[in-house]
């Protein structure tokens, strides 16, 4: 683990050891519920959740990389931990995903920031070895850039459906991506946002604690906000529509449009005795191969794996994709004509 | 396919691989790679463990199997069912097929077989005997196909060098042993790499998901300078390269890119990468699951074998790559159109008796153009 200051650990509050840091500060969490002066933390942290839960990120005490005040340093940390104890105490996972986003991308901004400190090389480095130690991104300064292997920078790209973040639209050079000090922390924001969260579900769930239980309750009703309901019109997406066209005029559907076709109908609760007719018509038709290969895929034969639909992104790879302004951005076929209410 | 058509093959595969246990080696790190195999009309036998060339040459000589196969992804189990293997990484592998290359010449070299009647004719929309259009295609030995085909493979290369640091020695280029070519990379920074991330580096590759503002077009606030210097690397530069021309030229064309707007700009993004993207098959190297064609074993598309290519501008596959005999052997062929294996032309043939050399009447077989008389 990193050796921190004071002021990574206000910054980068998740990388601390929660409990230990109370001890090492001399509290307890019934200090917090019952001392007047430590109670306005809780409100603190309450709203630290709040302006998370609304998207938006948390306004911090510290001042770019100072802080403004020596007491603000440790009332920082204690939000977050305090937070981090009322959202386990909540129990609502919805207001933990939202948390856990806008932390990361608070720690973003100062990542961001410690990158491209130009005066303070030992600021450099605590972010080189963060994005290292935490996600394994090898980052190497390079004149005015951070270049990071090839091979480091896809594990975290895929996740990202933006196109400007495909290799093709990245300046590439000899096995190395290179990338501004913006672009480099925000190529892990959904790792950061992801250990984050790990690190609030794992967590153990305290018992209440006196005094906490106000905003315990303010936040199980501020999550019920957040529930959505979603309807689809059922209609088929324009991949699978093509495909299925494709295969109605006898001509050659190749096996990756076939395993999409069947593994979206399957998806789309439709059985293997219902799938099966639609390949009638293609040139190289076997039933038995047919059947063999549906049931394979639906998991009902062979290691029980179950396939799911490709990604619209694997799909535009393998030429498949025939998008319409109907797909309004969807990342994986099934979620074509969901509409949230 | 009739029974003593496969008795033939199987015979002209047997002595092939008896004559030739030199050219069919195992590749490194063999106990940590799947082996598969298949039998003529037979389905695939996979999930196979192999420690060393004895126990390879005992299963070939064994099974005498069609086509032999082996994994570019090692494993801790090889031999259990794909879930229990406990996959470790992949050598990067790389497959250019000309029927994928959108050249002129294929019609004029490809036959269809309808599956309705088995009539073989040059017509490759529907059957000219009975209007079915449940055709196979088969695609006769093309000097063209191949010459673009290597270009293709240099063009793969040089990407994979200067862009993506692989080293030249760690690149191996195999005639596939129809029409085309595997290309392998070992120990690159991309061996433990996933589905998804080598997916992403076929579109890198071929040139494929390019915006417009990756080589200086930009919808708004247009800058001259956003756009590629001749002498840059990577795509920028190859781009530079393809749209200018010429150095003297660029600052006319940019002038011409610019008047001409953003749309259009994605026309000519889309034309590039037609021209210079590596045009590979993107489910082949995004497969890291997949059995691939043993090196040294035969390809039952066509009864060639799969070699590594040490001189790919003078390779030749339709001379170098037939291993099988000379002795002559009485086939019906039926192959409406003429081909040269080995230097010697044969056909074209109408449902005739012809008494050909081994080699070219396990090809004509293999394609469904003759069976024994």
């Amino acid at each position: 683990m990193l050796a921190l200051g004071q002021d990574e650990i206000a910054k980068y509050p998740f990388l601390a050891d929660a409990g230990q840091y109370l001890k090492d500060q001399g509290f307890s969490l019934e200090q917090f519920g019952s001392d007047p002066d430590l109670k306005q933390l809780i409100d603190k942290a309450y709203e630290r959740i709040r302006v998370a839960a609304d998207g938006k990120i948390y306004k911090s005490d510290l001042d770019g990389d100072h802080v403004s005040k020596e007491a603000a340093l440790p009332r920082e940390v204690f939000s977050f931990l305090l937070a981090i104890v009322l959202l386990k105490l909540s129990g609502m996972h919805t207001l933990i995903k939202r948390f856990a986003l806008a932390e990361a991308r608070r720690a973003e901004k100062f990542l961001e920031k410690d990158l491209a400190n130009i005066s303070d090389e030992s600021k450099n480095q605590i972010a080189i070895r963060v994005i290292d130690d935490l996600f394994s991104v090898q980052v190497e300064k390079l004149d005015d850039y951070f270049v990071i292997p090839v091979s480091n920078y896809l594990k975290h790209s895929i996740n990202f459906h933006e196109r400007e973040w495909k290799l093709i639209n990245r300046h590439v050079e000899n096995g190395k991506v290179y990338l501004s000090p913006h672009e480099t922390v925000r190529l892990i924001r959904k790792e950061l946002g992801t250990y984050i969260n790990s690190k609030i579900v794992n967590a153990r769930t305290p018992t209440m604690i006196p005094g906490f239980e106000d905003s315990v309750n303010k936040l199980v009703s501020l999550s019920k906000k957040f529930v959505t309901y979603t309807v689809t019109t059922g209609e088929y997406p324009p991949c699978v529509k093509h495909a299925i066209e494709i295969l109605e005029k006898g001509e050659n559907l190749p096996h990756s449009g076939r395993f999409m076709l069947a593994t979206f109908l399957l998806s789309k609760g439709q059985t293997v005795q219902q799938i099966a007719p639609l390949f009638k018509n293609a040139p190289d038709y076997n039933e038995r191969v047919t059947l063999y290969q549906l049931n394979h895929l639906a998991g009902t034969s062979g290691a029980g794996t179950q396939y799911s639909c490709p990604s619209c992104e694997k799909l535009k790879t393998q030429n498949l994709c025939f998008a319409t302004s109907e797909c309004d951005n969807i990342i994986n076929p099934l979620q074509f004509g969901r509409k949230k209410k | 396919m009739q029974e003593s058509d496969i008795q033939f093959l199987e015979n002209s595969f047997k002595k092939y691989y008896f004559d030739h246990f030199d050219l069919i080696k195992v590749p490194e790190r063999t106990s940590e790679r799947e082996f598969g195999y298949q039998k003529f009309n037979s389905g695939m036998t996979r999930h196979i463990a192999i420690k060393d060339d004895k126990e390879l040459h005992l299963m070939l000589i064994q099974n005498i199997p069609s086509d032999v196969y082996c994994s570019n992804a090692y494993y801790t189990f090889p031999n259990l069912p794909m879930n229990e293997k406990d996959w470790k990484e992949a050598d990067l592998i790389f497959d250019i097929d000309a029927k994928d290359l959108n050249l002129p010449c294929r019609e004029s070299h490809s036959v269809s077989i309808c599956n309705e009647c088995n009539e073989v004719s040059k017509n490759l929309s529907q059957c000219s005997k009975c209007n079915s259009t449940k055709l196979e295609k088969k695609s006769l030995p093309c000097k063209n196909c191949i010459d673009a085909s290597k270009i293709e493979v240099s063009k793969l290369s040089q990407v994979l060098i200067d862009d993506l640091a692989a080293t030249k020695e760690n690149i191996q280029v195999y005639f596939s042993g129809n029409e085309g070519f595997h290309v392998y990379v070992y120990n690159s920074q991309f061996q433990e790499i996933g589905s998804r991330e080598r997916s992403e580096l076929t579109d890198y590759i071929s040139l494929r998901g390019a915006i417009p503002e990756t080589f200086g077009m930009r919808k708004l606030k247009q800058n001259r300078a956003d756009f590629p210097g001749f002498d840059e690397k990577g795509w920028r530069g190859r781009f530079s390269k393809h749209v200018f021309g010429s150095k003297s030229k660029r600052s006319k064309i940019i002038t011409e890119l610019l008047a001409n707007g953003y749309s259009s700009f994605q026309k000519t993004l889309d034309d590039v990468s037609e021209n210079i993207g590596v045009k590979i098959d993107p489910n082949v190297t995004m497969d890291i699951h997949r059995i691939f064609r043993l090196p040294g074993s035969i390809n039952s598309k066509s009864g060639l074998t799969k070699i590594q290519c040490s001189d790919l501008s003078k390779f030749d596959p339709y001379v170098e790559a037939s291993y099988l005999s000379d002795d002559t052997v009485e086939v019906i062929a039926n192959s409406p159109i003429q081909f040269s294996l080995k230097n010697k032309k044969f056909g074209p043939y109408i449902n005739e008796k012809a008494t050909v050399p081994t080699f070219a009447a396990v090809y004509m077989i293999c394609k469904k153009l003759a069976r024994m008389a």
